[in-house]
């Protein structure tokens, strides 16, 4: 209030919203409490809000076609995975001798066929190619024949299209160990391939992607999509590729009499790809009266494809073939007490709103609102790792819109007429999204990329998503000013007998608590790197790695301390809190343009933590004990192992499923683990920091 | 009246008369004269090449004079009107498969055309006026045929070769939109510059519904004029008409005897292909004749059971023993039979079977039939090295484009011809034309040969290039490429920025992407040409003259789409608003301040402040929180001068959060 009276003093007058502005300053703890609260109840109304999904562009037109399938497809199909189960075929060498086959099936349909051999990729840390893709020649490590897999890929070119775009199918199959599902989803591209070599509607090529998925199915598409768009003429690898295929005796084949075209190693392209689709059989059919469709969606980094994309799938599968659609949710939280406790409360409000006016559509029944938050927070969570959650994940990072599509069949049943009918039903599905996407000419652009969704047909959109968020950073700014405010008020009387020469830079003195944040942010870009220098180690266990890391941290935090931070003011615990809560701000603001979901949970941690933050020898018992808890909470570590107890996520052994865990994050050049070393990691520890600090 | 009606008359009779003894007539006209043919070809992937090809001829003006008969007025008065020596347009919808259609001979090479419309044209002009004359020519073409040809106008479309798109071109333009589609309305202005048009003779096969259904369809028209050599060395002009379409013959045997039914070729007749079959000549052709071509490496596969038919052709026995050889059949036999002579491959030579129309009508319509009795599989003849484009890349930043050449069997075969002292070398042209919005920069072109980077001085014989210049004309590239002739494969990369436009510089469909038209790839050292043995009935056919010139073999890549950054198109709606909102609050605040007289204000508050209300004290309660000040009530104090904006404040803002509170429940449940 002295403040504010002060600069009242100067100057009588201000401009209305600098009045507000420092109304809100001088409120800021009430500010900050509503803004926190709001934030968190907009994020459970979230579910509440979702709107119904539309098909945006009208050019897909789904469903507007009768499907074309006929029996004669779905025979052929059933002949092909006789073949590919056929006990003749497991006594010779599976692994190469079952891309032929779908070679000579492809060919035989009438499709441009080749191989693509390739030479897995290890997941290396680099620290230098985190946001850029890594260069094709870069790592090129002489390995043995063995560790080289072979897609086959087949092309229908259009027959009268001009072969600018191209539609991908991808059905991963691991040829040295061939399930049953994995044979049905290759009976389906089948039939599909053998359909669309015949039909006269084609605009685009059709490229039918057989992923040998023996080192992984994101690998295998990976490897494809990069020798696709960035193929690599120095000759080595492939050099190498040719002495191996020779090694392996692939010429020698039986099958070799029977492929009539030619199937060349020569690369075969179609031009720009329009969409993409993987192909999926579930493995273990579900109990229920229907078959299901499962779309996997996350892309890294939270990249989503083009809701348009979704809603045709969904659209096409509920009303063409009657599948029960379904989005991957968290099934722990189905039955959480609280969040039913919630749906309720929202239900009746919605009942007292609908009874004052009828119009007022708000409330939802609890099961639809559980089940929408639990999709929700699994939207959420998949997003904010930046881990994609199939091997679409590959095609997004060449700006190409794919999804997954898993289909479980209602019973894992042998029986033939229910094998033929779930080929018919798979089939047509993916003919009319083929159909639906081809007949649009243009990439997708037409409806969302940022969103969330909670259920297949329910969607939030960014405009609304972003209101929890921005009520959850909103106090951030107002408490930093209001804290600085009190500080430069404050101090001047304490100062006045420490030091007269420091007079001209009172105003300067944030810089020292700048100081230590800029090294604790430096540490925090150092842990970030470290990963890089442990994997130089030879024979490590993870665990021991982790606990290098852990010390090296600490370590390398004790000498930054020693060298640079004895010369800091670190007495001046609000000053220091001020600077962090505006760095905090200006980190969240920034994750949230690379990845919206981690800042937005990221800010659910935080916020409150650097809010509360006093030193343990000002704030009182109560306080200081709960600020000890936020603490406990927001070690990201803690926060890992909190999560995962709450949403009763599998756990491993503890640390040793950590260190996988953020392996996977930097494996998949995940903008998550930057956040967490560079964010989040620092802000916990200067609110360590801060409430150690003895006033 | 009755004049007009005996003129009428005179003209009935004429006609009749013209219609009886057509043969004699039309050669009597010395000169101007029309010839159709069709060309059947069976494809190694079970379709079958139709390939119709018309010819119109007149004779130079000067001894002829300017009426003509037969020769359609609208292209000779084109012709005359810009000057044109040479003029191509084609029209075309689908891809030629050069892998297993072929790309040697002179049919492909001269029909295989890029995807959409093509032209280019020679000028007999002086250099300053060819641009000018390239954009009325584009217009009058675009009217003709019912097509976008005038998009070509902008000096961003096309472009002046010098040399690797033919040799002697001073005064050639040439361009080409890949995004045209063809259809009918294409086809129709094409048909009317026929005498006949689709009413009688071959063209009557042109069932619409059936010619668009096939894999591959390119209407094209190709005119020399020599009206405009000083040289008096002869014809004028000569207008050749080809229709180039591929077809899947419906198989007749259904798919269920698979493995065998499949080595069989589908058979096929006219009626098959086209639905529909000939009732007789067009009544003005000179000649009118239907082929069927049998490449030379089918001979050679059907060799062994051949042997008896090469024996008959050296004893000159009757064709009638055509119809039954033991490998095909066809329903009508054959008049004539033309073998390759001195043939460029080894293995065997292309036999071509003739068929005159001549004697067919509506009661006897003509239907060749073609009936294979053996399986027998073959391949056709490859250009030398298979051309492929592709982008690399992604992003909207930057990319680039690699031109990929792959040898094929036939030029493997090929540095026995002449391996001399000195390394044999292939030469291959490029030409390729980039609009300006990809910015190519040329420096960075990196070249591969089997897989091996190479100094481009050793490869590139000769390089022309004109760079882009934004908004004015595209990117040209001519280069001659000399490549080892043992190589496997080269590749050629060219790096690119994208660029971008000026919101009224999108197509109406900008989110597709652009195009990058087709490369052309041609072989000069390679000339194709098929001699067939004339037979003795002396019969000169032009489509057989024309497969006898010697001509370069020419192959388009595929045409690239390149995604650029596209605005949102909604934007400039987004501005307005935003836009005029601000204007709105400037001239609101603006108004307000002149307005405002302060003085007789604070007589109206002061004469109001009388009479206070509790919420009016609440208010000012509130303002003074507001404002940080301890609170004094109003009417206890005198009025400072500042007493009266601070109610004026406290009210609209309680005026506003009243009106954002009405907009935010308006919007929620009606919005």
């Amino acid at each position: 209030m002295v403040s504010t009276a002060e600069i009242d003093g100067q100057k009588p007058k201000h401009r209305p919203i600098i009045r507000i502005g420092i109304f809100i300053i001088a409120h800021s703890f009430l500010v900050s409490v509503v803004c926190c609260t709001a934030g968190v109840l907009a994020l459970l109304l979230l579910p509440v809000l979702a709107k119904k999904t539309y098909v945006s562009e009208n050019a897909l037109m789904p469903g507007s076609a009768t499907p074309m399938l006929s029996d004669q497809d779905v025979s052929g199909a059933t002949r092909f995975m006789n073949e590919l189960t056929s006990p003749k075929l497991k006594s010779w060498n599976m692994g190469i001798e079952l891309p032929r086959l779908i070679a000579l099936h492809m060919s035989n349909l009438g499709g441009e066929v080749n191989y693509h051999k390739f030479q897995t990729q290890p997941n290396n840390f680099h620290p230098l190619y985190f946001f850029t893709s890594p260069d094709a020649e870069a790592n090129l490590v002489n390995k043995t024949c063995q560790s080289y897999a072979t897609n086959t890929i087949g092309i229908i070119r259009a027959p009268r299209g001009d072969g600018k775009e191209a539609i991908v199918l991808v059905t991963p199959y691991n040829p040295v160990n061939l399930t049953q599902s994995e044979v049905l989803s290759l009976g389906i591209a089948y039939s599909v391939f053998s359909l669309l070599t015949q039909v006269s509607w084609l605009a685009k090529d059709i490229i039918w992607l057989a992923a040998d998925s023996q080192y992984g199915q994101y690998n295998s598409v990976a490897a494809w999509l990069r020798d696709y768009h960035t193929p690599s003429f120095g000759g080595h690898g492939k050099l190498h590729a040719d002495n191996c295929r020779g090694a392996s005796g692939m010429h020698g084949s039986k099958l070799d009499m029977f492929v009539e075209t030619e199937v060349s190693d020569t690369f075969r392209r179609a031009g720009t790809m329009a969409a993409a689709f993987v192909i999926k059989v579930a493995n273990t059919g579900e109990e229920g009266e229907q078959d299901s469709l499962k779309i996997y969606a996350e892309a890294s980094n939270g990249q989503m494809p083009n809701l348009d994309l979704i809603n045709v799938v969904s659209y096409l599968a509920v009303h063409g073939q009657g599948l029960r659609v379904k989005v991957e949710k968290l099934v722990s939280l189905l039955d959480s007490k609280w969040l039913n406790f919630i749906g309720e409360m929202l239900e009746s409000v919605g009942k007292i709103a609908r009874s004052l006016n009828p119009q007022w559509k708000f409330g939802i029944p609890v099961q639809e609102y559980v089940e929408g938050s639990a999709t929700l927070v699994s939207s959420l969570y998949n997003q904010a790792i930046g881990v994609p959650t199939g091997s679409h994940g590959a095609f997004r990072d060449y700006q190409v819109d794919a999804i997954t599509l898993e289909i479980s069949p209602k019973l894992s049943s042998s029986n033939k007429a229910r094998q033929t009918e779930f080929l018919f039903r798979g089939g047509r599905l993916i003919e009319g999204v083929v159909r639906s996407v081809n007949n649009l000419l243009e990439k997708f652009h037409q409806s969302f990329f940022l969103y969330l969704l909670t259920s297949s047909n329910k969607f939030i959109s960014v405009g609304v998503y972003m209101i929890a968020f921005l009520l959850l950073v909103a106090p951030l700014p107002v408490v930093a000013a209001s804290l600085f405010s009190n500080a430069t008020s404050t101090n001047p009387n304490s100062q006045k007998h420490t030091s007269s020469s420091s007079e001209p830079f009172q105003s300067w003195r944030w810089l020292y608590p700048t100081k230590t944040i800029f090294l604790v942010h430096l540490w925090g870009a150092i842990v970030s790197l470290l990963p890089y220098f442990i994997y130089q180690i030879p024979e490590c266990q993870p665990t021991s790695r982790l606990l290098i890391w852990a010390s090296l941290s600490i370590f390398i935090l004790a000498v930054l301390r020693s060298f640079f931070g004895s010369s800091t003011h670190l007495q001046e615990w609000v000053l220091l809190k001020s600077v962090t809560v505006s760095s905090l701000f200006i980190g969240l603001c920034l994750m949230s343009v690379i990845n919206f979901a981690t800042a937005e949970i990221g800010a659910l941690i935080l916020v409150p933590m650097c809010l509360m933050i006093k030193p343990w020898k000002i704030a009182g018992k109560a306080h200081s004990a709960f600020n000890l808890l936020l603490l406990t909470v927001g070690f990201p570590g803690a926060a890992f192992f909190v999560v995962k107890g709450a949403f009763g996520v599998q756990n491993g052994s503890g640390l040793v499923e950590f260190w996988y865990w953020v392996e996977s994050l930097w494996a998949w050049n995940s903008a998550t683990y930057i956040y967490i070393c560079m964010v989040h990691l620092p802000c916990w520890v200067l609110c360590i920091c801060i409430l150690l600090h003895c006033c | 009246m009755a004049r007009l009606l005996s003129i009428f008359a005179l003209l009935v009779f004429v006609l009749h008369v013209t219609s009886e003894s057509t043969g004699e007539v039309v050669e009597q006209l010395e000169g101007e004269e029309f010839t159709e043919e069709l060309l059947f070809r069976p494809l190694p992937d079970r379709k079958v090449l139709s390939y119709f090809h018309f010819e119109s001829k007149v004779p130079r003006t000067n001894s002829y004079g300017h009426h003509h008969r037969l020769f359609p007025k609208a292209i000779y008065q084109l012709v005359h009107k810009y000057r044109i020596t040479e003029m191509e347009l084609s029209f075309t919808q689908g891809r030629w498969n050069y892998e297993s259609w072929g790309g040697f001979d002179p049919v492909a090479s001269s029909n295989a055309k890029p995807p959409g419309v093509e032209l280019w044209a020679v000028f007999d002009v002086p250099q300053d006026q060819v641009d000018a004359s390239w954009k009325n020519l584009t217009h009058t073409l675009s009217g003709l045929f019912c097509a976008s040809i005038n998009f070509l106008e902008s000096s961003t479309m096309y472009s002046a070769p010098d040399w690797s798109f033919r040799s002697l071109s001073g005064n050639l333009r040439y361009g080409s939109l890949p995004r045209e589609a063809v259809c009918t309305e294409n086809l129709t202005p094409w048909l009317k510059l026929l005498p006949c048009r689709d009413k009688a003779g071959l063209s009557s096969l042109m069932n619409r519904p059936s010619i668009y259904r096939g894999f591959y369809h390119s209407q094209r028209l190709h005119l020399t004029s020599g009206e405009f050599d000083l040289v008096a060395s002869g014809h004028g002009i000569t207008l050749e008409q080809t229709l180039t379409i591929v077809l899947q013959p419906d198989a007749l045997e259904t798919n269920a005897a698979f493995s065998s039914s499949r080595k069989l070729q589908p058979s096929w007749s006219m009626n098959s292909l086209f639905g529909r079959t000939v009732e007789g000549k067009c009544a003005l052709a000179k000649s009118s004749n239907v082929y069927v071509q049998l490449e030379g490496s089918l001979v050679y596969n059907m060799k062994d059971t051949w042997n008896d038919i090469e024996g008959y052709e050296g004893e000159e026995v009757p064709y009638e023993g055509f119809g039954s050889n033991p490998n095909f059949g066809f329903s009508v036999s054959p008049d004539r039979m033309m073998k390759e002579v001195n043939s460029f491959h080894k293995e065997g030579s292309s036999i071509l079977y003739g068929f005159s129309i001549k004697d067919y009508h509506s009661s006897k319509p003509f239907d060749l039939g073609f009936r294979w009795k053996l399986p027998v599989t073959w391949s056709c003849v490859k250009a030398p090295l298979r051309a492929s484009r592709f982008l690399m890349g992604s992003g909207n930043e930057k990319g680039a484009i690699a031109l990929s050449l792959q040898s094929t069997e036939w030029s493997e075969s090929l540095p026995k011809a002449h391996n001399d002292e000195e390394k044999c070398r292939l030469r291959v042209d490029v030409f390729q034309v980039v609009p300006w919005y990809i910015k190519v920069y040329y420096h960075t072109a990196r070249l591969f040969v089997d897989g091996v980077p190479q100094s481009l001085g050793d490869v590139i014989e000769k390089m022309h290039v004109s760079p882009s210049e934004d908004k004015v004309s595209p990117g040209v590239m001519e280069t001659i490429l000399r490549l080892p002739c043992d190589m496997k494969s080269a590749s050629l990369t060219l790096e690119f920025d994208k660029g971008f436009l000026h919101i009224d510089e999108y197509p109406p469909d900008a989110n597709q992407g652009f195009d990058i038209p087709s490369a052309i790839i041609s072989f000069p050292d390679f000339q194709t040409c098929l001699e067939y043995t004339q037979d003795n009935t002396s019969i000169k056919s032009p489509m057989v003259s024309k497969m006898q010139e010697k001509r370069k073999i020419l192959s388009y890549t595929e045409v690239l789409l390149v995604p650029l950054t596209t605005p949102d198109f909604s934007m400039p709606y987004n501005v307005i608003t935003i836009t005029c909102t601000v204007f709105a609050l400037y001239f609101g605040s603006l108004l307000n301040a002149l307005r405002r007289r302060a003085g007789e204000e604070e007589r109206f508050l002061k004469s109001k402040d009388k009479n206070t209300s509790k919420l009016r004290l609440l208010l000012s309660k509130l303002s003074a929180k507001l404002r940080g000040r301890a609170w004094e009530p109003p009417t206890s104090t005198p009025p400072s001068s500042s007493s009266s904006p601070k109610l004026i404040s406290s009210k609209v803002i309680i005026k506003i959060v009243l009106i954002a509170a009405i907009g935010f429940g308006w919007q929620y449940y009606y919005g």
